[in-house]
């Protein structure tokens, strides 16, 4: 039985009669099996807050129908409030409460104690123990998203949702934080983590890309690349800039992005050639230094690909 | 661009108590320059930002913005600079017309300006059946972007942008730098922090922010050259893991 | 229940650690008093009084020297004739007058009954009923004297004359409203923002989803405000009656438990708004005009209702703060036991049972 089944969801935000309402969601299904790391991976306000406040019982959706460990999120709401963690996008602990106080108060709420669970959580906690007697409200951002993660695990939960966990969060703890989350998945906890973030997509085991309420792909990270269908041409010059304007206005070209260093180039007309006809054409406007090299497609690649295909529909 | 310097850092330093947040830094940042400004949470980046933008008196050292020090003339700083952040930029129940008149007012330009102001952003924008509508219902996109240009609708000498494209789509975060590109373009520098090690790339110079000192500060190439790295994202690793101190 | 607890010990964490606020919640009910009661009770020692005896015999003779004896008056003038009563008080000189009566001693002596009347000054009301208070006490006393001797006991009939305010209103009336004013605030005000509070810090999402039931998050919540009501009732009570001279004439546990009720009233209103708001602010805003003003303009402790026009005194009717006002009055400064207050009681508690359940309905245990 898979941990979370997401079928036909659709949310709306009615904020006045007189204006449309807004719809967060629209007929999203899905399937997360046990012991996966599923990532939602979009940008702010492309639905992923709605999406989780509506597994987590937190809010009705308009249409559709959800189950999280077998437990319908309408219906059965108690039971799915025993069973799963949740860490909101914001910082939700007691600003005012120790490390430890505020430990002690989520696992006496969810009816365990800390000494019962601390095998789950003793990496994580471990990091933070000595700064136990400190208010929560004075610690780092990194070691906030600890605790938050410690709380939300205390109860050995069967599902776990991180909204945004590493937003805002600097790359060197962000990097610790999915290396914790590697981790939790040899426990068999189920976790569905969102994030803004494309590079951290790969980390997941299967990711859903989300933008304005829709999921325009569900897959092994891997996968979706490979559906890329086209040839990607990194390409790079002198007065970087410039070629940007210039390769935009050219006409054979069907997208260009940067990316770091170089330009992420997809030319209309498909061709092993491309990669002799961008060169000469860049070099005929003036460019030098030019390199051109054929690359694998990643998520933000795959990401920006499909969000055209869905504007054009 | 080179030998112009618009902000001159010298030994900078900003004591909290026993805790040095800002540690001595210096450097220099030339007109028209794109500079990444970038460190761990609790490196200092902001309250380096703080001073040079005049909110905040620091306890040693020099420095200058657009030509004005920064102990003394704080008030002619405000006025030849602009800042946008992730969190706070624009009214949310103000329309995009009058979030427009309203910062260019309070920057001092007369009506006829703002008037063609408000008619080149919309249509640069692309804003022209929105410009009535409240910004809470724009999408996230469109008001970092409009963000963006009310920051340099006084075309101040230096632009301050933290995090700017923090929860940004990837298309319009692409559109955004475009829209640094063009104002560097015409001459305003740009001092932008970012979580995003792709944007990095995008800057001129970057420099690296580690425990309130400034660890590297060179152009993305020649910082994967000396760090032997293939990746911002690298550098970034290798640079912020030494630090001993967090927020 | 242990769940229940450690939401409880909780709380008392967050009130414990904001200081500020603890000590405005704290300090506000002593300076109201202390305030209330400087600007009431002063020179209450001493004061200046006038004699005006008819009478002549030994008998008022010696009360009159017993009065004059007591450390709370001092005689400043003999008066002649009733006329001189009023420009005495006019000149500003003295606080009250006694008036013995023409056959004051036979009176007593033969038909076993006089009359004696005070006038007091009772622009300051408070004054004046202390005033009273204490030459009542002396007149009592000095009839047990008499009394020993004699088989049929002799009775002092005192006449009170209030001058100027002759039906007392203020005279005390700022305890029970300042009472009734400060349960208000830290019951409803401090709960509403408590709820609102980990609204806006988003730990209610997290509280949400949990085993936690909402019917106790809303108790655990008020528990601790409850108890720091009680505190501050008591502290109150101590301030009025050591203080400020202020009598509980009537039993002091039906003062408690009817505060106990109507501290549950408020704690019920502060949870109905909690649920109508999102924001600190707002809460904040809405306790103030929702409650604190009502309080303060209806209970009837600034503003007599009688004087109202008549929408505004039915209006009235549903502030809760007017009948706990109306007890407290009753009970504490009236003497008076629960035969007369069951009525008020009553309503306080119908309110009570529908604000609670309605709030407890309108709590969500969804966040939209």
């Amino acid at each position: 039985m898979p941990s979370v089944v997401v079928k036909n969801i659709t949310k709306k935000y009615t904020q006045s009669k007189k204006e449309q309402p807004i719809i967060a969601l629209q007929n999203i299904s899905f399937e997360v099996e046990k012991g996966e790391i599923f990532g939602i991976v979009g940008p702010d306000g492309a639905g992923k807050t709605s999406l989780f406040r509506i597994l987590t019982t937190l809010l009705i959706a308009e249409q559709g129908s959800a189950t999280v460990d077998g437990y319908d999120v309408v219906k059965d709401y108690k039971s799915i409030r025993q069973r799963v963690g949740y860490m909101p996008g914001k910082f939700s602990l007691y600003q005012d409460l120790s490390v430890e106080e505020n430990l002690n108060f989520f696992a006496t709420i969810f009816h365990t104690t800390v000494e019962k669970n601390y095998d789950l959580i003793k990496d994580i906690y471990s990091q933070i123990e000595p700064f136990k007697k400190r208010r929560a409200g004075k610690l780092s951002g990194g070691m906030k998203q600890k605790l938050a993660l410690s709380c939300a695990l205390i109860h050995r939960p069967s599902v776990l949702f991180l909204d945004e966990p590493t937003t805002g969060v600097d790359a060197v703890s962000r990097k610790e934080f999915w290396e914790m989350l590697k981790r939790l998945k040899q426990e068999g906890i189920t976790i569905l983590v969102s994030t803004p973030y494309m590079d951290e997509a790969s980390l997941c085991d299967r990711v859903a890309l989300i933008q304005n309420g829709k999921i325009m792909a569900i897959d092994k990270p891997n996968s979706i690349n490979q559906n890329f269908g086209k040839k990607l041409w990194a390409v790079r010059a002198n007065n970087m800039f410039g070629v940007l304007k210039t390769l935009k206005s050219w006409q054979e070209v069907f997208s260009c992005y940067s990316f770091g260093e170089n330009y992420h180039v997809v030319m209309k007309d498909d061709d092993n050639a491309n990669a002799m006809a961008i060169h000469d054409y860049l070099f005929k406007c003036g460019y030098r230094e030019i390199e051109i090299q054929l690359i694998d497609a990643n998520i933000e690649d795959s990401f920006m690909a499909l969000m055209h295909t869905e504007n054009e529909k | 661009m080179k030998n112009e310097p618009v902000i001159v850092v010298e030994k900078l330093t900003k004591q909290f108590g026993n805790f040095i947040a800002v540690d001595g830094i210096s450097f220099e940042v030339n007109k028209g320059e794109i500079f990444g400004f970038l460190g761990a949470n609790g490196a200092g980046k902001t309250t380096a930002m703080r001073m040079l933008c005049g909110l905040s008196i620091p306890t040693s050292g020099k420095a200058k913005v657009a030509g004005f020090d920064i102990y003394q003339q704080t008030e002619n700083i405000k006025k030849n600079i602009g800042y946008m952040s992730q969190k706070f930029s624009l009214y949310e129940d103000l329309t995009v017309k009058e979030n427009i008149n309203f910062y260019a007012g309070i920057y001092g330009l007369n009506e006829n300006q703002i008037k063609d102001k408000i008619n080149y952003l919309v249509h640069h924008l692309h804003l022209q059946h929105q410009q009535n509508t409240l910004v809470k219902a724009l999408p996230l996109g469109w008001k970092q972007k409009l963000a963006f240009s009310v920051a340099i609708v006084h075309d101040p000498a230096i632009v301050f942008l933290d995090e700017p494209t923090g929860g940004v789509d990837p298309v319009t975060r692409r559109e955004f730098w475009e829209m640094i590109y063009d104002a560097s373009e015409k001459g305003i520098t740009i001092f932008v922090t970012t979580h995003y090690m792709d944007e990095a790339e995008y800057c001129n110079r970057v420099s690296i922010m580690v425990d309130g000192r400034i660890e590297a500060l060179d152009s993305p190439k020649k910082l994967k050259q000396n760090f032997e790295c293939v990746s911002m994202d690298e550098v970034f690793l290798k640079l912020a893991r030494k630090a001993t101190r967090s927020e | 229940m242990k769940q229940f607890f450690a939401f409880v010990k909780k709380e008392f964490f967050h009130i414990w650690r904001d200081k500020r606020t603890l000590f405005i919640l704290m300090g506000i009910p002593i300076t109201q008093i202390i305030i209330f009661g400087f600007a009431l009770t002063n020179e209450v020692k001493n004061a200046k009084i006038a004699v005006l005896d008819y009478a002549r015999d030994n008998v008022s003779q010696q009360l009159i020297q017993k009065i004059a004896a007591n450390k709370y008056f001092q005689i400043d003038k003999s008066l002649y004739s009733y006329q001189q009563v009023e420009p005495a008080f006019k000149e500003g000189k003295i606080k009250m007058a006694i008036v013995f009566p023409q056959n004051f001693a036979s009176d007593l002596l033969h038909g076993n009954k006089a009359q004696l009347q005070f006038i007091t000054d009772a622009t300051d009301p408070n004054v004046a009923t202390t005033l009273v208070n204490y030459a009542n006490a002396i007149v009592k006393d000095y009839q047990t004297d008499i009394n020993k001797t004699t088989v049929y006991p002799y009775t002092i009939e005192t006449e009170i004359r209030m001058m100027y305010n002759p039906e007392l209103k203020g005279a005390y009336s700022f305890v029970p409203g300042v009472m009734a004013l400060i349960l208000m605030l830290t019951c409803a005000m401090m709960t509403s923002i408590a709820i609102v509070k980990e609204k806006e810090m988003g730990t209610m999402e997290v509280i949400l989803v949990s085993p936690l039931k909402p019917f106790r998050v809303i108790l655990a919540k008020a528990v601790p405000y409850m108890l720091l009501s009680m505190i501050n009732v008591i502290s109150i009570l101590l301030l009025s009656v050591f203080v400020l001279d202020v009598p509980i004439r009537g039993s002091l546990l039906l003062l408690l438990s009817e505060s106990l009720l109507f501290t549950i009233t408020s704690l019920a209103l502060g949870l109905l708004i909690s649920s109508l708001t999102n924001s600190q602010q707002v809460a904040m805003l809405f306790s103030f005009l929702g409650l604190f003003l009502p309080t303060t303009v209806f209970s009837g402790y600034m503003f007599p209702i009688e004087n109202m026009p008549i929408p505004l005194q039915i209006i009235s009717n549903i502030v809760p703060a007017k009948w706990y006002y109306n007890i407290v009055k009753a009970i504490m400064i009236k003497g008076l036991g629960i035969a007369s207050v069951w009525k008020e009681t009553l309503i306080l508690l119908a309110m009570t049972i529908v604000l609670f359940t309605v709030s407890i309905k309108k709590f969500k245990t969804r966040l939209a």
